[in-house]
């Protein structure tokens, strides 16, 4: 049986691996498996930058996918960038099986504020359902407050809510439906 | 909307050139990938972009300057995106010189690259709906659109074509209705002006201080209410052409100022000092006789030549009855479909009404008419009684109420009224007008009227 496989790279709270568990289960028909942990991949560190280029994680998240993982989403604490772009939320595989999302800059502490569990939680919520979203061939849509809205600042994450607009949502359903949900 | 444009990204970094093409993706864009300017120009003759991300510093062959250059020559309208470090920047500069559209710094922040990508293809929807509505309104003017099968205006369309290009200025004739804007529009964008603005005037809508303001503009302050410098029409028809409709109703006073700009090309702007200098093509309009209007002294015969280089005198609808079948086919066409009724076309009972009708209001009357009755039928197809109210309007004038129109005029209605009767038959024509046929030659050149 087809699953959504959801695995760490380097150290990850558990508890914080459950709600992006929680947020498949709830969107998705399969069951959501956790893998082990996989360490944060040598050559992925950008010295230059102090970030990780998300294009190596990536691969590595992809190298791990197990053949019944119809998705497979790593989660990692550390900050992601791609060669054009001064950052990235996360990256994921259009219409592909692969996905990550970076927990640094949901954190409230990036931006040198106090820690907000609840709001942190809400993030990555959002995240998680955008970046799994892209997976199912949704590109960005145009309501803001559609976890599928295009957010290159925080504050656009806030303004998302954290369950996908009734286009969106139909969309997955078509392709879960059409296709059985398998990546093109 | 955004598929439709497509990207292309140039970098001989793979990777560079895969991840940002991956997070275009997710933003709905159709995106391309080249390692090299060989590869971009190879994928440009094969896809118009609109957006080529090109890295400036590519090793061996062509650099990110001379692939623009040639993407430049396959697609003039692709908007180049030069990617730089911060230690070329310079060079960066040098490539919007040579032409590219913007450079950005990487890394960018993605809402810098987001905006960019979001500026430049809102200006492609805008410039691409521009053209599409140019090219609209330049069909909408074609020869081709103008309908008839009429003689004479086949003689006019024939000569609207050989002086579309020319910037004398033109005199149209006709009565109300006949079409005089339309001719004028075809003149504009059958010519070499047609990429440039038609500026329409209504000279007899205005009061002369109003005409004047709006013909040449105003200074700020000139009068009160003048609160900022505004352009007049000449102004804004720079390059491309002027319709001044009804010019036999403006004072003499606007006369001398049009015969100035006609004469020098020039013009002060209401309250202003500087001379405003044009180069505008003036075509007039009126349903005056304007010669008679300049021997009774009520208009300016220096103007009326200057005007008068080329006359056209377009017929009234009752001296091109064989054109109003098919106008009236195709006025159907276009209301029922814009009103959004099904309407196949008119039955031939309501064709002979039409025909047999006088429409004094010409063209623009008939266009009325039929949209009338589109509206109030019930039918498929227009039938007589869709316009019993017409035959009305018929009868009632055949009750020798005389027009509110100069003796001439009336003179001019009935001869030709008589031709038609007589199929043209100069003899029977003269005969049952009692008058002799050279008299009546001579009339049917005075009024020009065609038999």
């Amino acid at each position: 049986m087809k699953a959504v496989c959801v695995v760490a790279i380097g150290n990850v709270p558990p508890e914080i691996l459950e709600w992006v568990e929680n947020v498949a289960v709830e969107w998705f028909p399969w069951p959501v498996r956790r893998l082990q942990a996989l360490d944060l991949p040598e050559g992925s560190f950008d010295t230059n930058r102090g970030q990780y280029q998300s294009v190596e994680i990536m691969k590595a998240v992809a190298r791990s996918r197990p053949s019944d993982a119809a998705r497979i989403l790593g989660v990692t604490e550390v900050d992601l960038t791609i060669p054009m772009l001064t950052f990235v939320f996360g990256q994921a595989q259009l219409d592909g099986p692969v996905a990550v999302v970076s927990l640094c800059r949901l954190r409230q502490e990036f931006y040198g504020l106090q820690s907000e569990e609840v709001l942190f939680r809400e993030r990555v919520v959002k995240e998680v359902l955008h970046e799994l979203g892209h997976t199912f061939g949704l590109t960005h849509c145009a309501d803001p407050t559609c976890p599928m809205s295009l957010a290159t600042h925080i504050g656009l994450v806030d303004g998302k809510e954290q369950r996908y607009c009734a286009r969106c949502g139909e969309q997955i359903g078509q392709r879960i439906a059409s296709q059985d949900g398998e990546p093109l | 909307m955004k598929k439709v444009w497509p990207i292309l990204v140039v970098d001989d970094e793979e990777v560079m050139c895969e991840s940002m093409a991956a997070w275009l993706r997710e933003d709905g864009y159709r995106v391309d990938t080249a390692p090299n300017g060989l590869r971009a120009i190879e994928l440009a003759g094969s896809t118009d972009y609109a957006i080529c991300f090109m890295d400036l510093k590519m090793p061996g062959g062509l650099d990110g300057i001379e692939t623009m250059m040639e993407i430049h020559r396959i697609h003039p309208d692709a908007s180049i995106i030069i990617i730089t470090a911060y230690a070329t920047v310079d060079t960066a500069i040098q490539a919007m010189k040579e032409g590219a559209q913007e450079y950005i710094v990487k890394p960018s922040h993605p809402q810098e690259i987001s905006m960019l990508v979001s500026r430049i293809l809102k200006l492609k929807k805008l410039q691409s709906e521009n053209a599409i509505l140019r090219k609209k309104i330049s069909r909408s003017y074609r020869h081709s659109d103008i309908i008839t099968k009429n003689p004479r205006m086949e003689e006019i369309l024939a000569l609207t074509r050989d002086i579309a290009s020319l910037r004398s200025t033109v005199l149209i004739r006709g009565d109300s209705g006949t079409g005089k804007e339309l001719i004028a529009r075809a003149i504009h964008y059958c010519g070499n002006r047609a990429d440039k603005r038609f500026v329409s005037v209504s000279c007899a809508a205005l009061t002369e201080t109003l005409l004047e303001s709006e013909l040449f503009g105003h200074e700020k302050g000139s009068f009160t209410g003048a609160d900022g410098q505004k352009k007049g029409k000449f102004e804004l028809a720079e390059g491309g052409t002027i319709f001044l409709d009804e010019i036999g109703d403006i004072s003499p006073k606007l006369q001398a100022d049009l015969l100035r700009v006609l004469q020098e090309r020039r013009f002060y702007r209401v309250g202003g000092s500087e001379e405003v200098s044009v180069d505008v093509r003036v075509i007039a309009a009126t349903n005056k006789n304007l010669a008679e209007e300049v021997q009774q002294g009520l208009f300016r015969d220096d103007l009326y030549y200057r005007l008068n280089v080329i006359e056209i005198r377009i017929p009234p609808l009752r001296e091109r009855r064989e054109d109003i079948p098919l106008l009236a086919e195709r006025f159907v066409e276009r209301i029922a479909s814009e009103l959004g009724k099904d309407i196949a076309g008119i039955s031939g009972d309501a064709l002979k009404l039409l025909i047999d009708y006088d429409w004094p209001g010409n063209v623009r009357e008939l266009e009325n008419v039929i949209e009338r009755a589109i509206v109030t039928s019930h039918n498929g197809t227009l039938v007589e009684s869709d316009f019993s109210w017409l035959k009305q309007r018929s009868n009632q004038g055949q009750n020798w109420e005389v027009p509110d129109v100069p003796l001439a005029e009336l003179e001019r209605r009935a001869i030709i009224a008589v031709l038609e009767r007589k199929r043209g038959n100069v003899k029977d024509a003269a005969a049952a007008l009692g008058i002799d046929r050279s008299t009546l030659y001579d009339k049917l050149k005075r009024y020009e009227i065609a038999h």
